[in-house]
């Protein structure tokens, strides 16, 4: 037997029908003519004046057009569409990659001249000008966050057990649907209802750091119930059915198995439900206002938070505005670690309390 | 041979009372939860019913509550539309590149950093639209008065703070496309592989095979997110209060220093000031941007669990 190692004919596609004709374009070649786009781009940005935003917005357009047109030409108008998307795709995350670098560059940029120990030590009682710090507002936004959760996680928890373990019919759609519609109520709406309800509990004026918890609830309920729910819904209904066949009651079965099993999920569910409300501005601006010294009682009048403190030191900024400026760049600064910061707690719990699958 | 008994009835489980009490406390919270929601309404109107009967020379403006809260009602519209229209395409694009163009390995990745703009708190948002944003956009402020002041939208004169209507656009429209390219994702990356992969088997192109396969597939969903976002958009507060110069009255120019304010915004600014049938008033706008929200998010709720009806049976 022999083998034949004789190079295959080189195809002829003159003689073919246009089927057998599949021209490509080099791999080299698309990048390389979007490049070449961007170089002309640039070009042209520095004939009108150069500036960074326009030579990337030429350079892109003459770019994703320099392969359009080449693909057209050497593979059809199938292939050049393709390609066409693909850049414009490419583009569309691209483009929502510059806000976001963008913010987190500016807050370092401006919050990091301020982020020293006298922001974390001292308030602003008696600060005029330059110094004071977020002290109150950090210990205010920590207390109702933390009332908050208290509120939020119970009720929350046990509506999510009810979905899944117990609820039927029309009254479990009439929750599901309802707990969907509250995830969409504005902010502002829930500070507007916590204050109308404590208005007409305790009279006019009243501002209390507890108004700013019920509202923050009422904004936080439905995103634990609708992770809580997805969770619990992952537990194998085997482990149901093992501890219903060991006579064990159905609440015992919730507490002991089905909650355990989740935990992970219940646990990362919940610091992201968190996460989602320490950032809240408008609810806590209408129902627990701002002051300068530090009020650590929740049930006793106006309280600082940070965000509040934030938009306040921008915005009504005394006769030293600078030093006000600052102030408020910090702390959207701190704002952003502390909401990192339980981004990755969550990841790390579901990471580190994951039940074990196998030993 | 063995006879078979008739059968007995099946032994009724026995109720015991930790079971009622904690099926209760579950059953309770839920049955709460509805009761928050109707509370909204019901104490939202209690503290808006003043302003509704009050004369229209005691509502703020002095004209009335229905010229009060129109501009801002259309101040609000227009702001959350022009981020709409901004947002939708551009998530969609999101959605299909983390789906079906980005390298697997570092797609879900990519997927965390979109995720990244919803964890930012909004005053944040505010702060770098007003700082960063708002600048950079008075060079177009400028280009779009001079090269398109014959639409309405772009009339003029241009602001030189940069602090409009299109800007808040700009920022909403960042902040609400998390929400919308979140959910595309999940529709798009749900469409049925089997055909995907016919599609691919026909010869088709990878954006021919998306277009066949996974749009169809995914265009409910992708309504869905967008009214979310929508809800998102009408009801975001701090980074309008922020960004936008607003108070004017009723205008459709959205790059000009005059702006009409939006309902949250201008219920953050003024509340806190706010005494007597003002608070009352600003109850009533609020109750307003109730009432548009619920019935958007309604709507989208609507869309997706028809859709979830649909897969379910296929």
């Amino acid at each position: 037997m022999s083998i034949d190692t004789q190079p295959a004919p080189q195809p002829t596609t003159r003689d073919r029908g246009p089927v057998a004709v599949h021209r490509r374009l080099p791999k080299f070649a698309p990048p390389g003519l979007f490049l070449a786009g961007v170089a002309l781009g640039a070009a042209l940005s520095a004939l009108t004046g150069f500036s960074i935003a326009t030579a990337i917005v030429y350079g892109v357009v003459l770019g994703t057009l320099a392969v359009y047109i080449a693909s057209r030409s050497v593979e059809g108008r199938r292939k050049a569409t393709d390609r066409l998307v693909t850049s414009l795709v490419t583009t569309a995350f691209a483009i929502a990659m510059v806000p976001l670098v963008s913010l987190i560059y500016t807050v370092l940029d401006k919050g990091l001249p301020r982020f020293d120990s006298a922001f974390f030590t001292n308030s602003m009682f008696r600060v005029v000008g330059e110094g004071g710090g977020a002290y109150h507002a950090i210990l205010g936004t920590v207390i109702i966050t933390l009332l908050t959760t208290l509120i939020s996680v119970p009720i929350g928890l046990m509506t999510a057990i009810y979905l899944v373990e117990y609820g039927t019919g029309r009254l479990k759609q009439a929750i599901t649907f309802f707990v969907d519609v509250m995830t969409g109520i504005p902010s502002i709406v829930a500070g507007l209802f916590a204050f109308a309800l404590f208005t007409l509990l305790f009279g006019n004026d009243v501002r209390l750091g507890v108004m700013g918890a019920v509202a923050l609830s009422v904004l936080m309920i439905p995103v634990v119930v609708r992770s809580c729910e997805e969770v619990l819904k992952l537990v194998p209904n085997e482990l149901r059915e093992a501890s219903y066949a060991l006579g064990v009651s159905k609440w015992r079965t919730v507490v002991k198995v089905v909650l355990p099993t989740a935990i992970a999920g219940l646990g990362t569910g919940i610091t992201l439900s968190v996460a989602r409300v320490i950032g809240e501005t408008a609810p806590l601006l209408v129902t627990v206002g701002l002051i300068t010294g530090t009020n650590l009682n929740p049930f006793d009048g106006r309280m600082a938070t940070l965000p509040v403190f934030a938009f306040y030191q921008l915005t009504q900024p005394g006769t030293a505005t600078q030093a006000f400026i600052d102030r408020a760049w910090t702390a959207a600064l701190v704002l952003i670690i502390l909401v990192m910061a339980l981004n990755v707690v969550a990841r790390l719990i579901s990471r580190f309390f994951a039940p074990k699958t196998s030993r | 041979m063995t006879t078979t008994s008739a059968p007995t009835a099946p032994p009724r489980p026995k109720r015991r009372p930790g079971d009622r009490l904690f099926a209760g406390a579950a059953r309770g919270s839920g049955i709460f939860i509805l009761l928050v929601l109707a509370g909204v309404a019901a104490f939202l109107i209690s503290e808006a019913l003043p302003a509704l009967t009050a004369s229209s020379e005691e509502i703020p403006g002095g004209e009335g509550l229905s010229s009060y809260i129109g501009p801002l009602v259309l101040g609000t519209l227009l702001g959350a539309v022009l981020a709409l229209l901004v947002a939708t395409p551009l998530a969609v694009g999101i959605a299909l590149y983390i789906t079906y163009y980005a390298p697997r390995r570092i797609a879900s990745g990519m997927g965390y950093l979109i995720d990244l703009l919803a964890a930012i708190p909004s005053v944040v948002y505010g702060f770098w639209g007003l700082a960063v944003l708002a600048p950079k956009l008075v060079p177009f402020h400028e280009w779009a008065a001079d090269a398109l002041g014959f639409i309405p939208f772009f009339a003029g004169p241009a602001s030189t703070s940069g602090r409009t209507m299109f800007t808040v656009g700009l920022v909403l429209a960042v902040m609400i496309l998390p929400i919308i390219s979140a959910i595309s994702r999940e529709v798009f990356s749900q469409a049925p592989a089997l055909h995907r992969e016919a599609a691919l088997a026909l010869g088709a192109t990878r954006w021919e095979m998306i277009r066949i396969a996974v749009l169809p597939y995914g265009k409910s969903g992708v309504i869905a997110g967008a009214m979310l976002g929508l809800g998102r958009a009408l009801g975001e507060t701090m980074a309008v209060a922020i960004v936008l110069s607003g108070g004017a009255g009723a205008t459709l120019n959205l790059i000009s220093n005059s702006n009409p304010s939006t309902i949250a915004s201008n219920i953050a600014l003024k509340f806190p000031e706010a005494t007597g049938i003002g608070v009352n008033t600003l109850i009533a706008s609020g109750l307003v941007l109730f009432l548009i929200t619920l019935v958007v998010n309604m709507l989208a709720r609507w869309v997706v669990n028809r859709r979830a009806d649909f897969s379910g049976a296929n």
